[in-house]
């Protein structure tokens, strides 16, 4: 009995690595996503992407992934089921897979990995990220000019590098449209919490903000703006559905060019391990339509994009002050470098309140 | 003033789902049981309340929906920790995992859709009385919903007979069934009924608070409805002060952040729980003669054995 079931185990191994075997011209590339797919921010964005992988190659791939990864020692597992599962190039979609996406890829040598938002890379593993910054400064300067009250509202998720050159840029760009631009800003310590971003937009405009930014997840700011008759920016995804008449633009992450453009290297031969850390130019992310502000205003953004795309505008040029209204040490010649920007801890001249922690 | 007016309607808005839900774990943990799946029938709640109000267009429905969801969730519960006796904490536990889950598969197709949140009272002269008028007249029906339940919950529990036998259950099962109250099927209604408010308050957040429904948007407000229940040491009064207390603090941390108040971020948004186990030591330090909690809580029964 128990011969005949081991024969029969046999052959169903061997039926899989024949099968296996078939499909050994597809490559298989793999995902961890951090949250649902459903988000409409995040890992929304990395799925549209993968969506645009399989429309672009279409039987040439087999795609997979596994949404709602917790980051830490869950993810390793994860990761290296991926592995196991026969995938030559994953994905690991949030800061916090670094450390799990390096050891397994320290362990499979053979496989090819891409690590966003992160700054640990090896042969086998390369990092992308985008110039978010860019797309701030550019709402800065929609934001004083569409201001009435000249306060903005700013809903800030962690207190980190990329959040607070997010606000620095946006400051930078609304005070040279307004040199008496105000930004209050709230804290919500969290990524994503609909409620405590909705509270968060209230005290904001209840304290006089007319524009609200934000750096959380959900639509739940731009509804409470909507409601009140206010404006606001999206965050990550499209969500003018949310405010028809609130939003004037959003940054949208669009994965989708990078990703095809790696996973057609990695079908020819050519994927090496890239540090990629684009802007506008790269287009690793753009800008949704400019809507619910007049002609001049719409000129504005799109001259400062089309600036900023052309290399010509950078929104930390040299001299930027810090808020003790010293020169911060300039490192990239023009302008600051690429690492001050991915670790910045202070805020800029004009922002009337204290960076946590500081 | 405006902004005081401003303040407490953002108060109230934030404690309503908090205070529903905690009263139906109160009613639940007086007979006896504890059901630590609250997030997870409030989860459920959402979507189904959010599901049911867009495909009909009705809130009320929606909030049916949440309710019968809720409910639903708390028969699987009822099931597993009453009728089988299993482990009350890890089925609770297993209850909001499984509702996370399958809260993501009911609401995925209703992700990105949005909705016209409940409508707030208007009563012309009243509820333009400034300062009072749109706090006491211009709420959503949920919030008057909210007072009306505790109250009708203190009711029951103090001033009822049935009440009486409900918390008789949660204090000494084993005398109750002696007297020959059907201790099981009183757990299972308190346990239902714990579903019933989870499920409602979870549809609040998609049908009232922010009307659109994502995964995971309750957001660990279960799991403070069930803190809220310690700290008013199982009595409907101080639940409510409780609640409104917590939303406080919620909200006027972000004020005070508004307002460039020089503390760090992290310590403001830690205030309300931190504000929440202050009282909590505070309440249990003044009270002399031991604890308030019912005194089979968590307790199996198995009847005849």
């Amino acid at each position: 009995m128990r011969k005949s079931l081991l024969a029969l185990a046999a052959g169903l191994l061997l039926a899989g690595s024949v099968s296996a075997a078939s499909a050994a011209d597809k490559l298989k590339v793999g995902f961890i996503y951090l949250g649902p797919i459903g988000d409409l921010g995040w890992t929304y964005q990395h799925e549209l992407a993968r969506q645009a992988l399989v429309k672009e190659f279409g039987d040439k791939i087999e795609t997979t992934y596994l949404e709602n990864v917790p980051e830490g020692p869950d993810a390793e597992r994860a990761i290296e089921q991926l592995v196991r599962a026969g995938n030559k190039l994953i994905f690991t979609t949030s800061f916090g897979y670094m450390d799990p996406t390096l050891k397994v890829a320290k362990k499979y040598p053979n496989v090819h990995f891409e690590h966003a938002t992160g700054y640990k890379r090896d042969k086998n593993m390369s990092t992308y990220s985008s110039k978010w910054y860019q797309g701030r400064y550019i709402q800065g300067l929609i934001a004083a000019k569409m201001s009435k009250s000249g306060v903005l509202g700013y809903i800030g998720s962690f207190p980190i590098p990329e959040v607070v050159s997010g606000i620095n840029a946006t400051m930078i760009a609304a005070q040279s449209i307004n040199p008496n631009i105000k930004v209050k800003i709230i804290w919500a310590n969290t990524w994503f919490d609909p409620g405590k971003e909705a509270d968060a937009a209230k005290a904001l405009i209840d304290q006089g903000a007319d524009v609200i930014m934000q750096h959380t997840d959900s639509p739940a700011a731009m509804q409470i703006a909507s409601e009140r008759g206010k404006l606001a920016f999206g965050q990550d995804s499209e969500m003018i559905k949310f405010g028809p008449k609130t939003q004037l633009t959003s940054i949208l992450d669009t994965w989708a060019p990078y990703y095809i453009a790696r996973v057609k290297a990695e079908l020819d031969g050519t994927w090496k391990s890239e540090d990629t850390y684009g802007g506008l130019d790269s287009h690793m992310f753009a800008m949704a339509p400019y809507t619910n502000m007049p002609d001049d205003v719409k000129k504005i953004a799109e001259d400062a994009q089309a600036a900023i795309t052309a290399g010509t505008l950078h929104p930390f040029k040299c001299p930027v002050i810090g808020q003790d209204g010293k020169e911060i040490e300039c490192k990239g010649g023009a302008n600051l470098a690429d690492g001050q920007i991915l670790g910045m801890n202070f805020y800029v001249k004009g922002i009337d309140d204290k960076l946590p922690g500081k | 003033m405006e902004l005081v007016e401003a303040i407490i309607l953002s108060v109230l808005a934030a404690s309503t789902p908090l205070l529903i839900a905690a009263t139906g774990e109160l009613v639940t943990e007086r007979s006896g049981v504890l059901n630590l799946g609250v997030e997870g029938m409030m989860i459920v709640g959402a979507a189904c309340g959010f599901g049911g109000a867009w495909l009909s267009g009705s809130i009320f429905i929606g909030a049916v929906f949440g309710i019968i969801a809720g409910v639903l969730m708390s028969l699987v519960f009822a099931l597993m920790a009453l009728g089988l006796a299993v482990n009350q904490v890890a089925t609770g536990l297993a209850l909001t995992i499984f509702g996370i889950g399958l809260s993501g598969l009911i609401g995925a197709g209703f992700v990105g859709e949005r909705l016209t949140p409940a409508a707030h009272l208007y009563i012309p002269g009243l509820t333009d009385i400034p300062l009072i008028g749109r706090v006491l007249f211009g709420e959503d029906a949920f919030v008057y919903f909210s007072i009306a339940l505790i109250i009708g919950v203190w009711w029951f529990l103090y001033r009822t007979r049935a009440g009486l036998i409900l918390r008789a259950c949660g204090d000494n099962h084993v005398s109750a069934h002696a007297l020959g109250y059907p201790v099981l099927r009183i757990r299972t209604l308190a346990v239902m009924f714990g579903g019933a408010c989870a499920g409602l308050a979870g549809a609040y957040l998609p049908l009232a608070y922010t009307p659109f429904f994502i995964p995971g948007m309750t957001a660990g407000r279960g799991w403070i409805a069930l803190a809220l229940v310690v700290f008013a040491s199982w009595r409907p009064g101080r639940l409510v002060v409780g609640a409104y207390l917590f939303g406080a603090v919620t909200i006027l941390q972000l004020h005070a952040q508004g307002w460039g108040v020089g503390i760090p971020s992290q310590f403001m948004s830690a205030l309300p729980y931190l504000a929440t186990v202050i009282v909590l030591v505070l309440l249990s330090r003044a009270r002399t003669g031991g604890s308030t909690a019912p005194a089979a809580l968590g307790t199996v029964f198995v009847p005849d054995r």
